[in-house]
């Protein structure tokens, strides 16, 4: 080849402009959350020297404290439950570019829901494997409609489902407040009764009789549903036919139209197994961890599953790990005191990630093309 | 014409990453010259024009305007210069009007606009260079057509001397193309110097007057447009001999498996597009469907394939009822469709090869069972239609959107064939490809027709209709105006039907 690159005139580096990526190497797509986590623990390290504490003794307590020891682990689990299931929902009409941003409402409809059938459905003998199921399936149902009643406005007349969804979100926690100061209310208090024990989902510590050292694990067998249904989610979509519909339809529902495939159907479907999933989290954290239903159960599962499924990518595996690190965040946060410097920090990390995950997309550039 | 040149460049190379788009290419031309820079697709057409205009800085060679060595760090200095370019892909802000479009990006643009004056100079290189174009216009409400007209003045406001246009004429009517031409013309004898880029022979013999030809980023010969024929230019462009004849057999029309009676259709903006249009199409021909673009070509097709909902009329496929039906009913009868829009509608860009060659066939054996795909015979599928239609792909994991158009198009046309269809609607299918893109697309078509499909051809190049269809159905305003066998057709009777004439048969 007779390139002539010495003759070239002598590069100038006239300016710095961003570009837009072309393509995201494949490298920085997997290693980017992790790039992102750095930089954004190295914001919050900036931030607390301003306010006068040692970085790394915080975060090395934080993470002490969510991943240190078993109870740790116990308590960073029993956040991450409900955000893997409420995530996998998010990501599953992500995927399908259906924003549906109503997850938090959806748990509460599942949760009460499984809390209809835990207090006046079934008697208090129903035996416990049946109890649980029967909540499950209730729960998921209830999640299901609320995740429905968008799918449905947006399948047959085009309203936007980002309303919607946002919408039913206020209607389902104040459906819930109705009947836990109402109906359900246990003297006028913000929660109901508590569930018969057969409507609790195992703890570990539950099992300390016969494995000593599970006692004080207070994770639940939730976590057993969550990581099943990421690997189930994960294998449908890429392994099966109807997989693939949605695999389609999300990248080009133009194209899935021609192919044949009913994007309708495919959309009120998909809305209420994203609405379901939700549903499912809500259940667990009834069932798992309060035992009845209450005010605030959720600190806004739902809203940071957004974010979870997000920063995952979409990816059912992915939405695992993220959910953990999420949950020991969340955990590892009680660390510090006072709160208000942990939610800052909580709110710097996030800032970052998700602020940083679109500069990814770009790239800086050093003078002429 | 005279002959000093107006622009000169020598030995240009400029490397990307994994290829020398130019190779040593040494390009110049004179003032008040139209002068065609001729290549296929990935030729290095595009790059080698934007060097002259400042968008890439070579890795060799040297600029001269005007005998003047240059170095231009971006396109406003190459404009500054004299030199601009329209690029294939239109650069105007939708919103704006026609005249602020022309005014963008000025330096000195003062802080207080003169609009009214610039509109009437917008005027005024209009109807010099016959540039017909509502300067108060919004860019959105414009046509295509219209809205090069607009790139055009801008550069020329600019005071640009050289110009280059880049594919001008891919995206023009054929009467468009006459007034395009016609303002070429105009320009050079008001002693500006045109580079004209293309790969259509026709075009370039017609307007030229000198020929450059580029293959594989390297400088092949610029001769003059003299005794020159299609044959020479096209063997030195591809770099071997290329048949303009199709061999056909006679036509043996079978029974009828697409027929259309009285349809109606809207168009996207709600207006009728078909209006009570009917036409058969038989097993073992091919029916051309000629006609001036925007006539309902592609509400034809799209009501054939499903994808837009029928307002009267029937259509039967291989005798079934389908006017209602919907898509994965019509794929099911035996359609088979190769739309006009190939990334829009054909294929999912994000998807892979493989993915994207299984958009028809994955619902059956053997490509899936009763819920589960096949992967593994997927991917073995797709590597014998790679192979089978020579798509050029790294693998067949790479992602739809990293093919270039003939690519894709051997794609969407290799999915649609393999399912072996009693009916095919092919939609512009050459479009924008390259010689020898395009005349595999045409020996592929005739081969299905051998196989007995009925096809449905829909294209804006007649020379095409006249070389692949056994019938000629001429469309104007949703409707099939005229039924003529191709072999007894003449070009202006055609010609005639699409502007709405009346025809005595
Ligand atoms: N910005 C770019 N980055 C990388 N490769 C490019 C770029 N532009 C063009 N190429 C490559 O350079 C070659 C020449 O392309 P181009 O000049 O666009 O050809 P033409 O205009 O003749 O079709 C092709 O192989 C193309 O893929
Ligand atoms: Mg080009």
């Amino acid at each position: 080849m007779t390139s002539q690159t010495t003759r070239s005139a002598n590069p100038t580096v006239s300016r710095v402009r961003l570009e837009r990526r072309l393509e995201q190497p494949r490298w920085l797509q997997i290693m980017s959350p992790i790039i992102l986590l750095g930089v954004a623990l190295l914001f919050g390290a900036v931030l607390l020297r301003m306010v006068g504490a040692n970085p790394w003794a915080v975060y090395s307590r934080m993470a002490g404290l969510a991943f240190g020891d078993a109870y740790g682990w116990s308590d960073t689990t029993l956040k991450a439950t409900p955000l893997i299931l409420a995530g996998l929902g998010v990501s599953l009409a992500f995927r399908m570019r259906l924003w549906n941003i109503g997850a938090e409402g959806q748990l509460f409809i599942g949760a009460w829901f499984a809390t209809g059938v835990a207090l006046h459905l079934l008697p208090e003998t129903t035996p416990q494997p049946l109890m649980l199921l029967v909540m499950a399936v209730a729960g998921f149902v209830g999640g299901a409609l609320w995740g429905g009643i968008p799918g449905v406005l947006k399948a047959r007349l085009n309203v936007n489902e980002i309303i919607t969804s946002l919408m039913l979100n206020y209607v389902a926690i104040f459906w819930n407040n109705y009947f836990i100061y109402g109906p359900w209310s246990q003297r006028g208090f913000g929660l109901s009764p508590q569930f018969p024990r057969t409507a609790w989902l195992p703890r570990f510590t539950d099992y300390a009789e016969q494995f000593p050292f599970l006692r004080g694990i207070t994770a639940h067998f939730g976590i057993f549903l969550a990581l099943i249904l990421a690997i189930v989610l994960w294998w449908v979509l890429r392994q099966t036919k109807w997989g693939f519909e949605i695999r389609v339809l999300g990248d080009n529902p133009q194209a899935a139209n021609y192919a044949g495939i009913n994007i309708v159907r495919n959309t009120v479907l998909i809305m209420m197994l994203s609405g379901g999933l939700a549903g499912l989290a809500g259940m667990s954290e009834v069932a798992g961890v309060v035992h009845r239903l209450q005010e605030r159960f959720s600190p806004g599962y739902g809203f940071t599953a957004i974010i979870v499924a997000w920063l995952a990518k979409l990816n059912p595996l992915a939405i695992v790990l993220v959910s953990y690190l999420f949950a020991g965040l969340l955990v590892g946060g009680d660390a510090i005191q006072p709160a208000g410097i942990a939610q800052m920090l909580q709110g710097v990390i996030l800032f970052v990630m998700v602020g940083g995950e679109m500069l990814l997309q770009y790239r800086v550039r050093f003078g002429q093309v | 014409m005279s002959t000093n040149p107006a622009f000169e460049m020598r030995n240009i190379s400029k490397r990307f990453p994994g290829v020398l788009a130019n190779d040593n290419v040494s390009f110049a031309a004179a003032k008040g010259e139209i002068h065609a820079l001729l290549g296929e697709n990935g030729a290095g057409k595009s790059t080698l024009m934007s060097v002259l205009c400042g968008l890439y800085r070579p890795d060799g060679g040297e600029l001269l305007i005007d005998g003047a060595p240059v170095d231009f760090r971006s396109p406003r200095d190459a404009i500054r210069a004299g030199v601009g370019m329209v690029y294939q892909h239109f650069m105007l802000a939708p919103s704006q009007t026609v005249t602020e479009n022309v005014m963008l990006g000025l330096r000195d643009t003062p802080f207080v606009l003169n609009t009214p004056q610039l509109a009437a100079e917008v005027e005024k290189i209009g109807a010099q260079f016959h540039l017909p174009v509502d300067p108060h216009a919004m860019i959105w409400q414009l046509s295509v057509g219209e809205q090069q007209r607009v790139e055009i003045i801008k550069m020329l406001y600019r005071g640009a001397n050289i110009l280059i246009l880049d594919e001008p004429t891919a995206v023009l009517t054929p009467p468009e193309i006459e007034g395009f031409f016609r303002t070429l013309r105009e320009m050079a004898a008001a002693g500006k110097t045109i580079v004209f880029i293309s790969h259509k022979l026709d075009e370039v013999l017609s307007i030229a007057d000198r020929i450059t030809i580029l293959r594989g980023g390297k400088w092949v010969d610029t001769v003059a447009n003299a005794n020159l024929t299609k044959a020479t230019l096209a063997s030195m462009m591809v770099g071997r001999e290329v048949l303009f004849r199709l061999d056909k057999t006679p036509h043996q029309p079978g029974a009828a498996q697409l027929a259309l009676s009285q349809v109606q259709a809207l168009d996207d903006k709600r207006l009728p597009a078909l209006r009570k249009l009917s036409l058969t199409v038989h097993a073992g021909e091919i029916v051309g469907v000629a006609g001036v673009a925007g006539n309902g070509q592609r509400e034809l097709a799209e009501v054939i394939a499903g994808i837009r909902p029928v307002t009267g009329g029937a259509i039967a496929v291989t005798g079934q009822d389908v006017t209602h039906a919907p898509p994965l009913a019509r794929i099911q009868a035996g359609v088979a469709y190769v739309p006009e829009d190939r990334s829009a509608t054909g294929s999912a860009p994000d998807l892979s090869v493989a993915e994207n060659l299984a958009l028809r066939a994955f619902r059956k054996a053997p490509l899936a069972g009763r819920f589960v795909l096949k992967r593994q015979l997927m991917q073995q599928q797709a590597q014998k239609l790679i192979a089978q239609f020579g798509i050029a792909t790294p693998s067949p994991q790479t992602p739809s959107r990293k093919l270039s158009g003939g690519n894709l198009q051997k794609l969407i046309l290799a999915r649609e064939i393999s399912s072996q269809p009693q009916v095919l609607v092919a939609a512009y299918p050459t479009r924008g490809l390259d010689i020898g893109a395009t005349e595999y697309v045409r020996k592929v078509l005739l081969e299905e027709r051998e196989k007995g499909v009925a096809i449905l051809l829909l294209s804006e190049d007649l020379e095409e209709i006249f070389a692949l269809a056994d019938r000629i159905a001429v469309i104007f305003e949703g409707q099939i105006v005229g039924d003529l066998p191709a072999n007894t057709a003449d070009l202006e009777t055609v010609g005639l039907l699409m502007a709405g004439e009346q025809v005595e048969a």
